[in-house]
């Protein structure tokens, strides 16, 4: 958001969230306008999708009923305050709002600290390649990403699906996910390296 | 110069999962700071993480419904003035002057130190080998240490894992020479004795999940007083 803005007219009253639910591209674009413009309507919407996703997430970490209701009204205020930051070509509204809410479940529920790495580091070794922005007719590339992901995903054989799932549904670590799938430790990072590997063969250079 | 030694991908894809205890997080953490490939490998993991909860289907939403005034609730907060975060800010990081960067400490390791190397109290540990603990989540642990030139530790093996990421000057062990922004990674299986570059000092930053087992005479002899 730009203070200098000229200020909007008063967004209409949200649509409730009941409708059909917006593209991965249409989600993107309504955090930008969320970001950009401050607009309700976009932050409704989004609401309508992600609300649910988001404490059925919590949940699935444990938390209880009202804790995982919480979580998700907090995570869903962090979007609003922070989508100024959010930049459709470094990730897609998906993976940006996944993030958030991995975030706060670290903090909220285990009460650790998330080591991040600083941007702005004077130590950070930057990438080889130029960072030149891809060209217009690729600016939604990474709602295709997200795709071809959520295609291998699905593709993955059971073991390894289950794996991934427990990871980054359950937070589990890899000695808790051993045990309850009951197999060696190896067999749990290998099976996480496999899907990873099938992650990355499935984007091909999309992504480099 | 970028490392040469990575993390696996299970380690980079946990990371982006939010799985790691906070040791291994911070190794990760630092190593992303100099490591522009295993970035890419956590920005592919997090698309991951944010196309699995794209894809959570009515059956795990129907489970815990949104509560029906959830909207109006979040609605009327969004102009709230920003809460006060409950922890202090990370120190910033020292205006270096030019050149000092390029050998700096990675910002999520001066956050933990509240500042740079010179922040550090070392513990002596043996000749030429310093110590002090940076994170303690249990029974992970993550500590920087401190190598004089040419020295070489005792052989060791390890009853759990460790890595070991260097951050300052290098060391050798059989697999080759770690530089800055490696990473070392053993388990019970190897014996290693890793030998510190001769024309300078090294600094690791290590992540230990099980104490150190020291193979040779003088490692059974200093190994009570380590508590590696």
């Amino acid at each position: 958001m730009t203070l200098s803005s000229p200020p909007t007219p008063e967004p209409p009253t949200p649509e409730p969230p009941t409708g059909a639910a917006p593209e991965a591209e249409a989600r993107s674009a309504l955090l930008l306008r969320v970001g950009r413009d401050r607009d309700r309507n976009a932050f409704a919407l989004l609401f309508g999708h992600y609300a649910p996703r988001l404490k059925a997430f919590m949940r699935k970490m444990g938390a209880d009923d009202a804790v995982a209701e919480d979580l998700m009204q907090e995570a869903m205020l962090t979007v609003w305050r922070r989508a100024d930051s959010f930049d459709p070509q470094k990730a897609s509204a998906g993976t940006w709002i996944y993030t958030i809410a991995r975030n706060l479940r670290i903090d909220r529920i285990r009460r650790e600290r998330r080591p991040e790495l600083d941007p702005d580091d004077p130590a950070l070794i930057p990438a080889l390649v130029s960072e030149a922005p891809p060209p217009a007719d690729e600016r939604l590339h990474r709602e295709r990403v997200d795709d071809r992901v959520r295609a291998a995903l699905k593709d993955l054989p059971p073991e390894q699906a289950a794996v991934v799932a427990l990871s980054f549904y359950e937070d589990a670590p890899h000695a808790d996910i051993a045990a309850r799938l009951g197999v060696p430790l190896g067999t749990v990072k290998s099976r996480l390296r496999l899907a990873m590997k099938r992650v990355r063969e499935s984007l091909g250079d999309c992504l480099s | 110069m970028s490392a040469a030694f990575h993390p696996s991908d299970d380690l980079l894809a946990s990371y982006a999962a939010g799985s790691l205890d906070e040791a291994t997080g911070l190794l990760i953490a630092s190593h992303l700071t100099l490591c522009p490939a295993c970035r890419d490998t956590v920005d592919r993991a997090e698309v991951v993480g944010g196309a699995l909860l794209d894809s959570l289907v009515p059956d795990d939403t129907a489970m815990a419904p949104v509560s029906a005034d959830a909207l109006a609730r979040v609605l009327s907060r969004l102009d709230d003035p920003l809460p006060v975060p409950h922890r202090a800010p990370p120190p910033s990081a020292p205006q270096a002057q030019a050149g000092a960067a390029a050998e700096g400490l990675p910002a999520p390791l001066r956050q933990y130190l509240g500042g740079g190397l010179d922040t550090v109290r070392w513990t002596r540990l043996a000749r030429g080998l310093e110590q002090s603990l940076v994170v303690d989540s249990g029974r992970v642990r993550a500590r920087l240490y401190r190598i004089a030139p040419g020295v070489t530790i005792p052989d060791h093996t390890h009853h759990g894992s460790e890595l070991t990421l260097v951050l300052h000057g290098g060391f050798s062990d059989l697999n080759g020479h770690y530089g800055r922004g490696d990473v070392a990674s053993a388990d019970s299986t190897v014996s290693h004795r890793p030998s510190a570059d001769p024309d300078g000092p090294c600094i690791c930053l290590a992540v230990t999940d099980a104490p150190l087992r020291l193979n040779g005479w003088v490692g059974r002899l200093i190994s009570p007083f380590l508590n590696l």
